[in-house]
């Protein structure tokens, strides 16, 4: 046996699954093959060994005591929102806030930044691909104080024109809402040319960033932009974690959204006065454990090739849209240039859970309904759809699962 | 292929979600009430008319959902045509029970037989809703569902 000279791919897709322990299990006596990493991706055992170490070694709530476990404590939350300023190449660690999620991220910029600000007939600009987070707060500001939402439709590839961003932000806008990436569709964003196309007109731009903060790689400073929202366990975090960038500028000029500890300079009977950002919208114990989680998580991916993982993503999207191609009873919504790795399809004559049920007992875990994202699948004339979305830890072989499941629903229901 | 896959998907109840009976809207209904599975999608507008006796005169549905909802709705509104709402009551704790695999000792033989047939949602714990949003949407329609019109 001649031993043949292999050059070391860029990636090693074997490698990463077996950096995650779940991917080794089976549910109903087939492995798994997890294609919804969109709704939440799994965890390498990096990050749950360090928020397991920190918890078993350095744990005490931070920023409070002095004994000797609360500087430990202290230290690593703190270098954990070190590691978020470094993924997002921000300037400043201080304009990073840790939040419960991408969700509470969004809402604290509508608290915060854009309430005082508001006046009835002021509009926020957002696209008909919103996730549900990034579009509900800003009803709020419509129910409760007037305010206009202005939709941008997308192209009927799902792709968005900047131009029809532009078009839409007036002299009454306030804010361009908008997301990185849609977790429907996979279309990413033209943010860079967003942002400058808002601020010729000093408007504000706020990314929702909880499905690209995953894919791309993410500059603030770059980008220019104003807000930028991600949540950790889409990122191969855990839960109860996300973080707000947002422009130093911003946040000294933001108001406390949650009242609590942590995030006043003094409280007396009769005045408050707050600590400067990011205490002042961190109130309360924060999620310290799974600070030292999403660390990792970021760490762990900073480490990989991060071109070689896009790549091998979109390896996976071109196979699974080749493969999907022979069943000419599946329509896949969604099909801008550039877009990542989800794919979503309505299938002839199949309900998104009926199929979801069959994939299910086959292995294969899809997301099946609305995806919180009711606006786009009245766009695209849909009840729901049937998401395959793809981490970096796929194979073409799960491709492949994905196929022989829809044509056994198919053989079922068909 | 998976025996409970099968029996959730068994050609009867197929051929009810394909050609659903009593689908169309009820003009004369005395009680309606719209159901709606937020998770899901699913939609379902149960429509009936209940006689002086207080039975189910005529029932009619509409909706759109997966097969299991909508095939549910269409065997409910088979069974329940003709029935007084204590009987009517006594068909949906029964089918509650069974959707969630537990006996039915309320339930007649036929009446037993016939629900059995969606009994292997049961093994689906995350689509029972499904099966269930057309007769919660009945029970709404008969509780507070007086359509304007209707003497009740």
């Amino acid at each position: 046996m001649t031993a043949a000279t292999k050059i070391a791919p860029a990636f090693d897709v074997e490698k990463i699954r077996a950096d995650f322990p779940i991917l080794s299990r089976q549910v109903y006596g087939k492995p798994l093959v997890y294609l919804d990493s969109g709704a939440s991706a799994q965890k390498p055992r990096r990050v749950l060994e360090a928020m397991t170490r920190f918890a078993e070694t350095d744990y005490a709530n931070v920023h409070r005591g002095v004994h000797y476990l609360s500087a430990a404590a202290t230290d690593a939350y703190e270098a954990a929102r070190r590691t978020v300023q470094k993924f997002l190449h921000a300037g400043r660690e201080d304009e990073i806030v840790f939040t419960k999620g991408g969700t509470e991220a969004i809402n604290l910029v509508s608290y915060s930044f854009l309430v005082p600000r508001i006046q009835p007939g002021d509009e926020i600009v957002l696209s008909v691909m919103e996730h549900h987070s990034n579009i509900v707060p800003w009803h709020f500001l419509r129910e409760r104080h007037g305010a206009v939402l202005k939709w941008v439709d997308v192209r009927d590839d799902g792709s968005l024109d900047v131009e029809a961003v532009d078009a839409a932000i007036g002299s009454k806008t306030k804010l361009v809402a908008i997301t990185h990436m849609s977790n429907v569709l996979g279309t990413v964003t033209p943010l860079r040319e967003i942002v400058v196309r808002a601020h010729a007109k000093n408007i504000p731009v706020l990314a929702d960033g909880c499905q690209g903060a995953v894919h791309e790689i993410i500059d603030v400073q770059a980008l220019d932009i104003d807000f930028y929202a991600l949540t950790g366990h889409k990122i191969y975090g855990p839960t109860g974690i996300g973080a707000l960038y947002a422009k130093r500028a911003h946040l000294k000029a933001m108001r406390p959204f949650n009242g609590g500890g942590e995030m006043i300079r003094e409280v007396s009977r009769d005045i408050v006065t707050y600590a400067d950002p990011p205490a002042r919208f961190e109130a309360g114990t924060p999620p310290i454990v799974e600070a030292v989680g999403l660390a990792a998580a970021m760490d762990y991916l900073m480490a990989l090739d991060r071109a070689a993982v896009k790549a091998h993503e979109h390896d996976l999207l071109t196979y699974a849209r080749e493969r999907l191609r022979d069943f000419n009873w599946l329509r896949v919504i969604g099909d801008a240039p550039g877009k990542g790795a989800i794919i979503s399809f309505e299938a002839e004559g199949m309900h998104a859970h009926d199929l979801a049920t069959i994939l299910d007992r086959e292995g294969v875990a899809v997301r099946a309904g609305h995806h919180c994202a009711q606006p786009l699948m009245e766009r695209f004339g849909v009840a729901s759809t049937s998401r395959a979305s793809f981490g970096l830890y796929n194979t073409r072989a799960d491709v492949d699962a994905l196929v022989a499941g829809l044509s056994k629903a198919r053989e079922i229901l068909g | 292929m998976d025996q409970s896959l099968r029996e959730l998907y068994q050609e009867v109840i197929l051929d009810h979600s394909r050609h659903p009976r009593h689908f169309g809207a009820l003009d004369n209904a005395t009680h309606k009430a719209d159901g709606h599975n937020p998770l899901c999608g699913d939609r379902v507008t149960i429509m009936l008319a209940l006689d002086a006796d207080g039975r189910v005169a005529d029932i009619k549905f509409q909706g759109k959902g997966c097969a299991i909802s909508q095939a549910s709705a269409s065997m409910m509104t088979e069974m329940l045509a003709g029935r007084t709402q204590a009987e009517a009551q006594k068909l949906m704790d029964g089918f509650l029970h069974l959707a969630k695999g537990e006996d039915a000792p309320g339930l007649s033989p036929d009446d037993r037989e016939y629900l059995d047939v969606m009994s292997g949602i049961s093994e689906f714990p995350m689509r029972v809703k499904c099966a269930t949003l057309a007769w919660h949407t009945f029970k709404n329609a008969v509780d507070e569902g007086a359509t304007a019109g209707s003497a009740t």
